[in-house]
């Protein structure tokens, strides 16, 4: 087996454990862009578990970046990072959540509004690709 | 303690996302190139974090989360057009740059100035959308 495979499967181990660990402690759902978004309104009672959140996510890239290598290629310009960035923070709000709430928590839960949502976001995205590589772009 | 617990949560999720790969947008078009030089590595993270995901949210049963009273699930459960014009715009701008939020905000971590244009940018655009929201 292809051994990307072997670190995608230990890496969503690792993916899926987080999930769980916020559920049994904290009772909560692991969507990335609701945690994320939320800190945009008012604080409320629960801004700072989920800054707490957002910044265990940044700090983790820094520390397992000075232990291991991390192979990064983005190819996409910066007006391009502008345009999907604001299409990913806009739509995640709208849609209520992103891979990781309905991709991998949704999904677990057997939630038809995440099934629905999963299924949509990756034939959304397999379009886009497809589009963007037939117009060369 | 309820604090600390979603930190290490959101390293772990970072450590998972460094481990599996999914913090290179290059692997996530790879994904969604099914018509061209398809990569299936997302497929075995999806599968190895369902598996867990699936098996832990279950083990709970009856209980109580650790540290708190219950569990703050979603309430909705109708598909409306809000949650599939959403996930559209969404996968729009995943298959545009091979950034979802998890990852992109990993990458800030990394230190990409890259990451951070694609964060700064997806923080206004859920600031506008919660403004059209309402």
């Amino acid at each position: 087996m292809n051994i990307s495979y072997v670190h995608g499967l230990i890496g969503g181990a690792f993916i899926g454990a987080a999930a769980v660990i916020l559920f049994w402690f904290n009772g909560r759902i692991m969507g990335v862009s609701g945690i994320t978004s939320k800190l945009l309104s008012k604080p409320d009672k629960d801004f700072w578990w989920r800054l707490a959140f957002v910044l265990g996510l940044i700090f983790g890239g820094y520390i397992y970046q000075m232990r291991f290598p991390v192979a990064v290629v983005i190819e996409t310009s910066g007006w391009g990072l502008i345009v999907a960035g604001f299409l990913v923070g806009f739509g995640t709000v709208i849609g209520n959540g992103c891979t990781s709430g309905h991709g991998i928590c949704g999904l677990a839960r057997l939630s038809k509004r995440s099934i629905v949502a999963t299924i949509v976001f990756m034939a959304a995205g397999i379009l886009t690709v497809w589009v963007k590589k037939t117009l060369g772009v | 303690m309820y604090i600390f617990t979603a930190f290490i949560s959101g390293i772990v999720m970072s450590i998972g996302l460094c481990i599996s790969g999914m913090v290179n947008p290059q692997k996530i078009i790879g994904f969604l190139d099914v018509f061209g030089n398809f990569d299936l590595t997302l497929a075995f993270v999806m599968a190895g974090a369902l598996t867990i995901t699936f098996v832990g949210f279950r083990l709970v049963g009856n209980f109580k989360p650790l540290l708190c009273d219950c569990f703050d699930l979603p309430k909705k459960n109708k598909v409306d057009a809000s949650l599939v014009g959403g996930a559209v715009l969404f996968g729009i701008g995943w298959g545009l740059a091979g950034f979802c939020p998890g990852p992109a905000l990993v990458g800030v971590g990394l230190g990409l100035p890259r990451a951070i244009i694609f964060v700064l940018s997806m923080l206004i655009g859920m600031f506008l959308a919660k403004k059209f929201l309402h």
